[in-house]
């Protein structure tokens, strides 16, 4: 298993896919958190959907890390990408014979594969928090933000917190990236039917009736790195709810993609 | 301790309503090269699938380097393979895809420069596998099936889109593989190469063996042949009408025709032709080669 883990980290750190991908996460997170600050008077809202966060929110202990949690939901969708490409190419490829030739523990290339690209996973987050909360704290005196209770107890807490969520979210849509490129065996195919679904179906379906936000796997794992909304809230899911459903979607997902890799054969 | 390096019984593989292979039996010895041969979808490749781990047979059992096939974990740390071709990913160099794979068996990385270098390629590791010619991925495919040292080493088409030097050099090299004790089991459309390193041969048509054991014995078992020509390219179907007559089986191939028959019938053969109008322009006794044992065998052509 740490052989296939080692393995696959060569593969993962080739420099057109570190460097693209961390490239990728620098500017996105750069980008988001920036805009909070820089639009913060801007009537047509300073976060996702055009929401407006306040200059008192942004003061709280949490708002140190409030760019860093709006950019989650996208590091989900890069890891996505990542892990079903990294999944699949292996069937286009016909790499998976010799992955499977040197090492026939199917269960084990699996595992190994997943705790390689978490790892690279857990780069790209650290990567994200440090740029997003860079950005807000060079832009935040500019915006006229206060970073007085960003650097206290309660700010580190919010870092470690949002930390964690984000982690969970990113592995839970790499997880279902890597069982789309299982399922359907080609990049082009996974990363499509995922961002698809992800950006454009989900939100139709969400658009034409709202409750069904509460069962979309994709709102489930953005809701959980964002931190969900407090119990009670009419608009939003809660942390819990996500959690529970989305870790639901991501077991069933993973245990028919594991059934399926290790009875399957491989034919080409 | 067995001293076979292969060996199946009854192998099976259904598709379907189609059988790719079928109640397959045979056995390969330790330290030898033995060819596999059949016609394109014969069942070769599936044969060599089952053989690593990769599809689950549908019948039958088989054993490697003593191990049952349904262990593969138990044999493949000792087995070297390419099967269908190399592959490998584009993106990473030769070396660097060689580096990934001796990481994933577990072996030394140590060993990857000197195979490199072994098959050719010892000036070419740093560029990408995308930039390699189909030979060079051929190499570098058959350098990987040598990462673990292996006991075994089962190789499917390895000369494919190698010129003649390289079909040597792979030539050259699985002989010294086998004089130093390791087992080689080998497919390859190259019928006469196979002829020249094979110690035994298995023969598969329509997924089923049709003959298996050494190269000796089945040239030995074929029937002597003749090949004759004609200055007229359309009295090959008369020669092989007189030859029929007189009781010989004959095919045209080649633009020659190839008479099953002792090589003391040839005199009468040339009297028959010469009084049928035709004059010969070549007239060769000769025991069959691979290539024309194959064809016999399998009815191809």
């Amino acid at each position: 298993m740490w052989n296939v883990a080692f393995a696959e980290l060569r593969k993962l750190r080739r420099p057109t896919l570190f460097l693209g991908t961390m490239g990728a996460v620098v500017f996105f997170s750069a980008l988001f958190s920036s805009l909070l600050f820089l639009l913060i008077d801007s009537p047509d809202g300073n976060s996702d959907r055009g929401r407006t966060v306040s200059r008192e929110v942004l003061g709280l202990a949490t708002g140190g890390v409030q760019g860093f949690s709006s950019v989650g939901g996208f590091l989900g969708i890069i890891a996505l990408c990542v892990f079903a490409a990294q999944t699949a190419q292996e069937y286009t490829y016909g790499t998976l014979r010799n992955l499977l030739i040197r090492q026939p523990g199917r269960l084990r290339i699996l595992v190994g594969k997943f705790i390689a690209m978490k790892l690279f996973a857990l780069v790209m987050i650290i990567l994200s928090a440090v740029i997003s909360i860079s950005a807000s704290v060079i832009l935040a005196p500019r915006a006229k933000v206060s970073t007085d209770l960003w650097f206290g107890a309660d700010g580190r807490h919010a870092l470690f917190t949002s930390f964690i969520n984000i982690v969970i979210s990113v592995i839970g849509f790499g997880t279902i990236g890597m069982v789309l490129g299982l399922l359907l065996r080609s990049p082009i195919s996974a990363i499509s039917f995922g961002v698809l679904w992800l950006l454009i179906i989900e939100n139709l379906l969400v658009a034409v009736k709202n409750s069904l936000q509460n069962w979309m796997p994709g709102a489930q794992l953005s809701a959980i790195a964002s931190g969900g909304v407090p119990r009670g809230m009419s608009t939003g899911i809660e942390y819990s709810h996500a959690l529970l459903v989305g870790g639901i979607y991501v077991a069933i997902g993973a245990g028919i993609a594991s059934f399926l890799f290790m009875r399957r054969d491989v034919s080409n | 301790m067995s001293n076979t390096a292969i060996s199946v019984t009854d192998l099976s593989k259904k598709y379907g309503d189609r059988m790719a292979v079928s109640h397959a039996t045979f056995e390969v010895p330790l330290g030898t090269i033995c060819g596999f041969v059949g016609p394109n979808g014969s069942g070769k490749t599936t044969t060599m699938r089952m053989l690593l781990g990769l599809i689950t047979p549908t019948g039958g059992t088989g054993e490697i380097l003593g191990e049952s096939i349904k262990h593969p974990e138990k044999y493949l740390p000792r087995v070297g393979a390419m099967i269908e071709g190399p592959a490998f990913y584009p993106a990473l160099s030769g070396k660097e895809n060689l580096n990934y794979l001796a990481t994933l068996g577990g072996f030394p990385i140590e060993r990857v420069q000197g195979l490199l270098e072994q098959v050719g390629l010892g000036d070419r590791g740093k560029s990408k596998y995308k930039t390699y010619s189909l030979g060079m991925k051929q190499r570098l495919g058959i350098a990987a099936a040598l990462l673990p040292n292996p006991q075994l080493l089962m190789l499917d088409e390895p000369t494919n889109g190698l010129d003649p030097e390289g079909i040597q050099e792979v030539r050259a090299l699985l002989r010294s593989l086998a004089n130093d004790g390791t087992s080689v089991f080998v497919s390859s459309h190259l019928l006469s190469e196979l002829e020249l390193i094979s110690d035994y041969l298995v023969m598969l048509r329509k997924g089923e063996v049709v003959f298996t054991g050494k190269m000796t014995d089945l040239m030995l078992s074929q029937q002597p042949i003749i090949i004759a020509k004609s200055t007229n390219a359309s009295d090959l179907e008369i020669l092989q009408t007189i030859a029929e007559a007189a009781g010989h089986h004959a095919v045209i191939r080649d633009g020659a025709v190839h008479v099953a028959g002792p090589a003391d019938w040839a005199v009468d053969f040339n009297r028959a032709a010469f009084d049928a109008g035709i004059t010969l322009s070549q007239l060769t006794p000769q025991l069959p080669n691979l290539e024309e044992t194959f064809f016999e065998m399998t009815g191809e052509k």
